[in-house]
């Protein structure tokens, strides 16, 4: 969807995007560095589980939320990518983490 | 220029404190400390510019006459907010606005929710300027959720920022003055772009004559015909497009389109959109500003006087926030509406502020010339506003389509604040900013009333997302204390 223009130096900066190493350029938000990485959404929608992907890249629409570092809802476009960021996408609506839902049926 | 980078770095009061960094707000921090005000301004961006200078210091973009001469503009404007005493939070957002507890002196103190890096806090000034720009107009056609179609602008930032150009087959879709500057950056930088769809509707022309003779005096004319000369080479544009629409499974695969009776269909890999820009006014919106319909722009304008304090006292809105005018313009409006916070300060004489704004008022009059024929030839088409098909998504956060709203409209709903408690639309994450405009154009034209008898969507603080953690952290009066106890 998205490619780098040539010659641009700059420093790399390692990540990952659903545990699978990906590369950014040193200053990219999260939303630009998986536009750049060739993903083609960044999540699922939580009513239908459409696919969407960035749409605004100004903190405005939230399309390009993202899980990161384990917090979920993120604004990727708002983000910088950082070296060792742990992303993921999100899928649809999130489930109760299952301790609680255990507990719940329990009682 | 001091930059800070925690909430616990942050003193307890401003004297001025502004938000958004775009032309209007570095503008008003550098006046506002000129003034020897103790200045604080907030930018959720990792560095100054705003969208239109977005990535000024940082951009990988070398090449000059690719982003334009416009755009390095913003240099200066950067390098006189560093050589202030202003203090500078970058990657901060603001939640919430409102007056502050009873008991100061200042009437217009006010008390500010920021959060930096996940930690969250209440400040207090004594005035505050937002200057929280525009946002590209909502443009709901068949398929415009699909990835692969984004904004323009959107593409614009990518470009910016990341030095990102669209790849394969790239359509762009609108109109305005942006769409064609905005192909232009990104054909210069490298980009292919396989054709422009052009909606301008054929018959604005005819009004906007009546208002050509001033933009035929204005630097827009250069800069226009510089634009539409250059996008006649080596591209295809197809003029008075009146319907589009994206189409494909999980991303787009191609675009249809009408253009008198013909309709085509081209492939596509991504479509880029753009129908101007409208005020950015959630923030101005949750602190209780009073607004009008402008109906030259189509949009929402708070109403401000001539220090653009709006009906909120000690709240004020600088630049494109409160009125479209461009960079130019809002750097201008930043800088009197930090006199205007300055006097209200009382750091300045009224002779002493009116002095100061009088040659900025002259260069605002001419900077605003044009602009009027501009708004009335790109007054964007109903069609591309108003949703004709049922099935096309109005609120992208909750799926709500055109065709729901109109159904509910024919219940007997009257607006867009009672819509919510049928359809959630505006209620999603995005908090209505994507589709307050097409929710109050739709319900306004299916009960054949105007916009203003409609109304917009209430909003409410927290106007950005911040964690309960962060809530529950923040130090409790203990009248709000009182106020749950049982």
């Amino acid at each position: 969807m998205f490619r780098r223009l040539p010659d641009l130096g700059g420093e790399t900066v390692n990540f990952t995007i659903d545990g699978r190493p990906a590369t950014a350029r040193l200053g990219d938000t999260v939303a630009a560095a998986l536009l750049a990485s060739g993903m083609e959404s960044c999540r699922t929608t939580p009513v239908s589980g459409a696919p969407r992907a960035p749409y605004c890249m100004m903190g405005v629409c939230f399309e390009c939320l993202v899980t990161i570092n384990g917090i979920g809802n993120r604004q990727g476009c708002l983000i910088p990518v950082a070296e060792g960021m742990a992303v993921e996408t999100q899928k649809g609506a999130r489930a109760i983490a299952s301790e609680y839902s255990a507990k719940g049926d329990a009682a | 220029m001091k930059t800070i980078k925690d909430v616990a770095s942050l003193s307890e009061c401003y004297d001025l404190l502004i938000i958004g960094a775009g032309p209007a707000g570095m503008v008003a921090a550098a006046t506002g400390a000129e003034q020897g005000l103790s200045t604080l301004l907030i930018d959720e961006n990792p560095a100054p510019g705003g969208q239109i200078y977005r990535g000024i210091t940082t951009t990988p973009v070398a090449a000059k006459e690719t982003l334009g001469a416009d755009y390095w503009r913003g240099t200066d404007l950067v390098h006189a907010l560093t050589a202030s005493d202003a203090v500078y939070a970058p990657e901060t957002t603001v939640w919430s606005v409102g007056p502050a507890a009873e008991g100061t002196s200042d009437p217009g103190r006010m008390e500010v929710g920021v959060s930096v890096g996940g930690a969250a806090r209440l400040i207090q000034a004594r005035q505050v300027i937002a200057a929280t720009g525009a946002l590209e107009r909502p443009f709901p056609i068949p398929g415009w959720t699909l990835p692969g179609v984004m904004t323009a602008g959107g593409a614009q930032i990518a470009l910016k920022t990341s030095g990102l150009v669209p790849d394969g087959r790239v359509v762009v879709a609108g109109s305005g003055p942006l769409l064609y500057l905005l192909t232009a950056q990104l054909r210069a930088a490298g980009a292919t772009i396989s054709v422009m769809l052009d909606t301008t509707p054929l018959e604005n022309w005819g009004r906007a004559i009546r208002h050509a003779s001033d933009f035929l005096r204005s630097p827009y004319l250069g800069k226009g015909l510089k634009l539409l000369l250059g996008a006649e080479r080596g591209m295809r544009i197809v003029r008075g497009v009146t319907a589009i629409s994206a189409n494909g499974d999980s991303q787009v695969k191609s675009v249809r389109f009408r253009h008198g009776s013909k309709e085509e269909e081209l492939p596509c890999d991504v479509l880029l959109l753009h129908q101007g820009v409208v005020p950015n006014i959630n923030l101005a919106n949750a602190v209780g500003c009073a607004l009008d319909w402008d109906e030259d722009q189509l949009t929402w304008v708070p109403q401000t006087d001539d220090w653009y304090e709006t009906s909120v006292k000690g709240f004020a809105i600088a630049g494109d926030g409160a009125g479209i005018g461009g960079a130019e313009s809002a750097a201008l409006r930043g800088r009197i509406a930090a006199l205007g916070a300055g006097h209200r300060l009382g750091r300045l004489s009224a002779n002493d502020r009116d002095q100061r704004a009088a040659p900025v008022r002259a260069e605002l009059m001419r900077a605003s010339r044009g602009r009027r024929f501009l708004d009335v030839l790109y007054r964007p088409a109903k069609a591309f506003r108003i949703p004709k098909a049922d099935d096309t998504i109005v609120c992208r956060c909750e799926e709500v389509t055109a065709g729901k709203l109109r159904e509910t409209v024919a219940l007997g709903v009257t607006g867009p604040n009672q819509m919510k408690s049928f359809l959630r639309c505006g209620m999603g994450p995005c908090q209505g900013r994507l589709c307050g405009l097409t929710v109050t154009e739709l319900i306004a034209d299916a009960r054949g009333v105007p916009p203003t008898e409609v109304g917009g969507y209430r909003l409410r603080p927290p106007i950005k997302p911040i964690t309960l953690g962060e809530l529950a952290a923040l130090p409790k009066t203990p009248a709000a204390i009182k106020a749950v106890e049982r």
